[in-house]
């Protein structure tokens, strides 16, 4: 059965709060040399094999596990 | 040459690129042609509505004396003010309701702390469509999100609004945020650029390609492609907002704080534009000292970035590094990026090279303005004399009640205010439910004020001018329910698309309205927004002017509620208002029709019970008082029966009714009297040994008194003529009541 390795990150022109905030924190402990900080969310899901699972995380993505409006996501099978 | 596509596509016509053309004396840059087309939208130019404003006589008055600026502080006495304004995101929020809704919280309160005001406040006037479709639902869980999210982080109670559900808003939600603040009278903020060669200082969040074009995509319909519009989605932070809120009052506090304002539409454009016109000025910026969020964005990129957070300040020059300074105490970036001049234009430079140089005051007090055509609807005489006599008694009066108690517009918002924290700052006395207004008592003082927000879109729809007119009488009464006196009125309008006659001659007869209603109870309108394009290919919103309204309680202890208060107590019904068919919630749940015409508003009755309401709490006679709206008296007494856990038996006597046919009355109906709509009535308690004052009191007042019964016992129970003919134990209203939006959404 494939493993499907899914992030969803904002889209890179939103500002990232969270990203922000732990930017922020990485700071306050020294790590000056951190340029930047995006925080999004990984998913595994494990799907039945099939013609079109392309397809089908495609539109699990789109319908659920992102919000197209302001995220974007990447995903990776693992046979 | 310029391609008419760049600037059609902004949203500019070729009749105001000439008059660009023709005032520049050259062809625009892309950041000009940018920067005019969001400045001369509708959202931020107000190119069709400014002549109808003026109809609004304190909107009239300051802008003939130049003196906008200030108008919006209502004196609560005691040198403290009050500021307040609503502001609407529609659009937003019908392309990305969380975000769309919380940033429209977090926009509407940095317009009351750049005045100088702390934000003790909020208050959301939401439309839906019916929550049988799914993407309302959505629409519906995700904008309540959003508002708690943003409201609840930044530390500003959310204490009150109102939220209706009708097909006319599917898939065009109205999100209208209102906020308020309070300041000491002798420290409001200005927003002009004054002194030339004051440093300009950007401060707060970074610029992103967020909302790029917000404010002209506020100015089209929605149409399909409306979601694809996606850069147009700005993300909110209330953490960073609050440590806004604290430097913005903390910077203005050092006294070195020349101008100060929020960058909310058209961002950096306006701010610049705005504040320089105020002062008849002008400024240079540099787009590079502008904090960025991403490498390589444009001067255009950056003049038209909607990213939140963020506020353009004005300093003493000498003083920018105490201003500074207090901007990064808190962890907010603040940069000088610029200075006031006095050519009077504004001067982008993009590392130092000119990028544009626009008369400032051309793209604000100069704006084109348009008359438009109107034309009076045929719809509106049509529904109004639509023939309401098919209105017959029920077969059963409890099943009634019971529909109308389950109407998502009339049932209990628990659901929505629980989500919300309404006790942050600990200074709010009526809590959501408990009253007709929200009550906050004033620290340091004795004194209270009350907030509402009021509009029925069902009266405004069949008559804009009277339904307009209803919508300030009701909000006065609702605060006069709570021993308020009125003060002001903030307003958001929201209609469809101002291009169409008949739009445009509704939007104008609801601005008379409001303009005559608000002279009639010396209620000003202080500030406001237009909110235009609300429409969809498949159908237009109702017209829905929202009005907020300030009253002020000098002595907080002498409040009421809207709930009984002890068994025994009498129940009376007092006012002068005779209740109608038309327009009714009752014909719509029932009979599915909007049709007939509103009740009659008469503001002399309407003022008279106003002022007996107050004079009644005030001296300790009223124990709680409720108005009578939307459902009828029906649905005010089981409203005030489930909020205290106390019965009431009433009997109903059918007296000769003198209004005419003409307004859906035929007979005496015991169904017209309980479901009927009126104005200028409510229902109050008071205790028995007060019946004779309680009587005098509305005889002084030239007013109708019905002894309706008396509080007691757990049910709901209606005599008339011998039968009961409601009688209904509370816990089944209750559950019908609160259970009606959870139902709706969940199936559960």
């Amino acid at each position: 059965m494939p493993l499907i390795k899914i992030s969803v990150t904002l889209k890179p022109t939103l500002l990232d709060a969270q990203g922000r905030a732990v930017h922020g924190a990485l700071k306050n402990l020294g790590y000056n040399n951190v340029e930047k900080v995006r925080i999004g969310r990984y998913i595994e899901l494990n799907l039945e094999d099939g013609p079109d699972i392309d397809g089908q995380v495609r539109e699990i993505c789109d319908k659920l596990l992102a919000n197209p409006v302001i995220e974007d996501y990447r995903y990776e099978v693992v046979k | 040459m310029i391609d008419p596509k760049v600037y059609r596509d902004m949203g500019l016509i070729d009749s105001e690129f000439q008059v660009i053309l023709d005032t520049l004396g050259r062809e625009p840059t892309i950041t000009e042609i940018g920067m005019y087309a969001v400045m001369w939208s509708e959202h931020c130019g107000y190119k069709y509505s400014r002549p109808v404003l003026r109809l609004f006589k304190k909107y009239r008055e300051a802008a003939d004396a130049g003196e906008v600026e200030n108008a919006g502080v209502v004196d609560l006495g005691d040198g403290i003010g009050a500021v307040m304004k609503m502001e609407s995101h529609n659009h937003p929020s019908a392309v990305e309701p969380f975000q769309g809704a919380a940033t429209g919280v977090g926009g509407i309160l940095r317009d009351i702390f750049t005045m100088g005001a702390r934000p003790i406040a909020s208050l959301n006037s939401l439309r839906f469509g019916t929550l049988d479709d799914a993407h309302t639902r959505y629409l519906f869980e995700r904008v309540v999100e959003g508002i708690a999210h943003y409201g609840n982080c930044v530390g500003v109670p959310t204490v009150g609004g109102e939220i209706y559900f009708h097909p006319s808003y599917q898939g065009n939600p109205l999100v209208n945020a209102m906020a308020v603040g309070i300041v000491d009278t002798d420290k409001v903020a200005s927003a002009a650029a004054k002194g030339i060669g004051n440093p300009v200082i950007y401060v707060g969040s970074s610029t992103g390609r967020d909302g790029i074009h917000g404010a002209t995509f506020a100015s089209v319909e929605l149409g399909p492609d409306s979601e694809s519009k996606r850069p147009n989605v700005q993300m909110g932070d209330p953490f960073q907002e609050k440590l806004l809120i604290e430097a913005t009052l903390e910077a203005l506090a050092t006294g070195y704080v020349v101008g100060i304002q929020d960058m909310g539409a058209a961002g950096l454009t306006c701010s610049t534009c705005e504040t320089a016109a105020k002062a008849g000025n002008g400024m240079t910026i540099d787009v590079r000292k502008v904090p960025a969020r991403e490498p390589g964005m444009s001067p255009y990129e950056i003049m038209l970035s909607e990213s939140q957070e963020r506020m353009l300040a004005i300093a003493e020059k000498g003083k920018e590094s105490a201003i500074i300074d207090v901007f990064h105490k808190w962890g907010l970036s603040a940069e000088v990026v610029g200075e006031v001049t006095d050519t009077g234009r504004v001067v982008v430079l993009d590392n130092g090279v000119v990028v544009a140089d626009v008369p400032a005051r051309h793209l604000t007090d100069e704006c084109p303005t348009y008359f438009l055509d109107a034309a009076e609807p045929a719809s509106i005489k049509q529904n109004q004399s639509h023939d309401l006599s098919f209105v017959t008694e029920p077969s059963d009066y409890n099943a009634a009640l019971l529909t109308l108690l389950g109407q998502p517009s009339i049932a209990s918002k628990r659901y929505v205010y629980q989500q919300y924290d309404h006790m942050v700052q600990t200074q709010t006395t009526a809590f959501p439910g408990a009253a007709d207004a929200a009550v906050l008592k004033l620290r340091g003082t004795h004194k209270a004020i009350a907030l509402t927000t009021d509009c029925n879109p069902r009266y405004c729809y069949l008559d804009p001018f009277l339904g307009a007119q209803i919508a300030v009488a009701e909000a006065a009464r609702n605060l006069s329910c709570v021993g308020a006196t009125p003060l002001a009125v903030t307003d958001c309008l929201n209609f469809p698309n101002p291009e169409k006659p008949d739009n445009f001659w509704v939007f104008r007869r609801s601005v008379e309205g409001l303009a005559d209603a608000c002279e009639a109870f010396n209620t000003p309108v202080i500030s406001g927004n237009v909110s235009f394009y609300n429409e969809t290919p498949d159908h237009a919103i109702y017209p829905t002017p929202t009005i907020g309204m300030i009253g002020l309680i000098e002595d907080a202890t002498k409040t009421v509620g809207s709930g009984f208060v002890n068994e025994g107590d009498d129940i009376f019904l007092i006012g002068n208002g005779e209740p109608v068919w038309g327009a009714s919630e009752y014909l719509h749940a029932i009979h599915g029709h909007d049709a007939g015409a509103p009740p009659p508003l008469s503001i002399e009755d309407e003022k008279a019970l106003q002022k007996a309401l107050r004079k009644g709490i005030a001296s300790g006679l009223i124990k709680s008082a409720h108005d009578s709206a939307e459902g009828g008296i029906a649905v005010a007494l089981a409203e005030s029966a489930m909020s205290s856990g106390l019965g009431a038996s009433l009997t109903l006597t059918l007296e000769p009714l003198v209004t005419p046919p003409s307004l859906g009355v035929f007979e005496p109906s015991a169904a017209l009297a309980l479901f009927g709509e009126r104005t200028a009535t409510a229902l109050i308690t008071s205790s028995p040994a007060n019946r004779a004052a309680i009587g005098a009191l509305a005889t002084g007042a030239g007013l109708n008194l019905v002894r309706l019964g008396s509080v007691g016992g757990d049910a709901l129970k209606v005599r008339c003529a011998g039968d009961d003919i409601i009688d209904a134990p509370l816990a089944v209203l209750t559950d019908v009541y609160e259970s009606a939006i959870p139902k709706a959404l969940h199936g559960k």
